[in-house]
């Protein structure tokens, strides 16, 4: 079988099957923002976004924009039930205040011990925390949904971090185009690969020793 | 009880002096006080620090980006200094580099959390966000149950522009759906809060006691918004 990566759409889908019922959950932009296409029919999710809005839902149709109605990315919303609008200081009070339960965010770096560093790249000299470093230490569960390598091909999951980090130890679940990895006491255990795909494959690209779960499976959706 | 109308934005602003601190809301193009940011391009105050979540957008939109280009402000903080996309090189970064405008970089929820502590009169806070990061280095931590937090102290800010849907002549405003944002807690925490608001501003109790998202103890001034405003960006 050819090895392929898995495209961020299934990425996103692989995600989903980590949200529970009934979750409050905050999805960062990139990947993350495609997790909620995939989520089970019959399943509630509830979506927080730091514009200071809880239940977000679809996108609003073309020419039913508002401009009031708008996500953490500036994107326009739709108007749902169940929608609540409130401060910034309340809007992180959920998060700093550990009321998120999930949150997904992109990555430019993950270390063996789950430090994350996505906010800045050092040779710009400027960076977009965002919400990032609040929602990475406040919330209940912080899932990466990334590619394995940066675009020059270097692995993204390494020893330390070389990025600037955005919090410690903070990360419980990566999901990449080749693998599934849980941050745990003893070390970055390698749950799922891609179809194709063996550890060693993984570990090839990965800098940071991977464990190897017992239970190591194919990437199931 | 002294009148908070003011007829124009050039009047609402016309007292900012050089080296004032401002707040500035929004939180992309919700809640931005478009009109009050105008009136103080034309106004020409200079060496300003800005509070805001952003540096302004790309594209022609009237927000603090324009003070920022029209070289008034000397300093900016915020939660985001780079552009939303990699491959774009905005105003403030060129000016950040060659040394002409200062930033601080804030986490959102640091930010928010440092205003509303300014408008509640809290002499400082510690939060986890930040610990283990270059924004911590050099500031006071202290273990509490166990857990490691850094200190963070109030924002404060002379004036704040403020954006509302409804206004009354004692000040109460009512926000509009994620127009709110930073808005309320940016009124609390200036010495003048000066507001621009999209409706006509009404007559004590025509807005719903209820209803009323920042009191107008917090509120200074306010202007109405012509129909025809034309700091109005469309979708």
């Amino acid at each position: 079988m050819d090895k392929e990566r898995l495209d961020r759409e299934v990425i996103a889908m692989r995600v989903a099957k980590e949200l529970p019922d009934g979750a409050c959950v905050n999805l960062g932009i990139g990947i993350p923002t495609l997790v909620s296409s995939y989520v089970p029919e019959g399943m509630t999710v509830l979506y927080h976004s730091e514009s200071g809005v809880l239940n977000c839902g679809p996108l609003a149709d073309e020419g039913e924009e508002d401009i009031d109605l708008i996500n953490a990315g500036g994107q326009f919303l739709k108007m749902v039930p169940g929608m609540s609008f409130f401060s910034s200081a309340d809007a992180f009070a959920m998060i700093r205040g550990g009321h998120i339960d999930v949150t997904v965010l992109g990555a430019l770096q993950v270390s063996e011990v789950g430090d994350l560093a996505n906010w800045m790249l050092p040779e710009r000299g400027v960076g977009n925390i965002g919400g990032a470093m609040d929602l990475a230490m406040g919330a209940g569960r912080v899932i990466v949904a990334m590619e394995h390598t940066d675009r020059n091909d270097r692995p993204k999951i390494v020893k330390e971090c070389s990025y600037p980090p955005t919090a410690r130890g903070c990360v419980s679940l990566m999901v990449t185009d080749i693998a599934v990895i849980e941050v745990t006491v003893e070390g970055l255990v390698l749950k799922e690969v891609a179809p194709g795909w063996t550890a060693e494959d993984v570990q090839g690209l990965t800098e940071a020793r991977l464990v190897l779960s017992p239970d190591l499976k194919e990437i199931e959706l | 009880m002294k009148n908070k109308v003011y007829e124009t934005f050039a009047e609402a602003v016309s007292d900012i002096p050089d080296g004032s601190t401002i707040m500035f809301p929004g939180f992309g193009p919700a809640g931005i006080p478009r009109n009050l940011i105008a009136a103080l391009v034309q106004q020409g105050a200079r060496n300003l620090t800005g509070i805001s979540n952003n540096h302004g957008r790309v594209g022609n939109q009237m927000d603090v980006g324009r003070l920022i280009e029209a070289g008034q402000m000397k300093k900016m903080v915020c939660a985001f200094t780079a552009a939303t996309h990699p491959s774009q090189v905005l105003a403030f970064e060129k000016m950040n580099e060659a040394g002409e405008i200062e930033a601080e970089l804030v986490p959102q929820g640091t930010l928010a959390e440092r205003i509303r502590a300014a408008g509640a009169g809290i002499g400082a806070f510690y939060t986890p966000t930040g610990v283990g990061t270059e924004l911590a280095q050099g500031k006071e931590h202290r273990a509490i149950n166990g857990r490691e937090y850094v200190l963070e102290y109030p924002l404060h800010a002379d004036y704040a522009f403020i954006r509302a849907y409804r206004a009354d002549t004692f000040g109460n405003l009512q926000y509009r759906l994620s127009q709110r944002n930073f808005n309320p807690i940016m009124a609390q925490a200036a010495t003048i809060t000066i507001v621009e608001v999209e409706n006509d501003i009404v007559a004590p109790g025509s807005i719903d006691p209820d209803c009323v998202h920042s009191p107008g103890i917090f509120v200074d001034r306010i202007v109405r918004i012509p129909p025809d405003g034309i700091w109005e960006t469309p979708v």
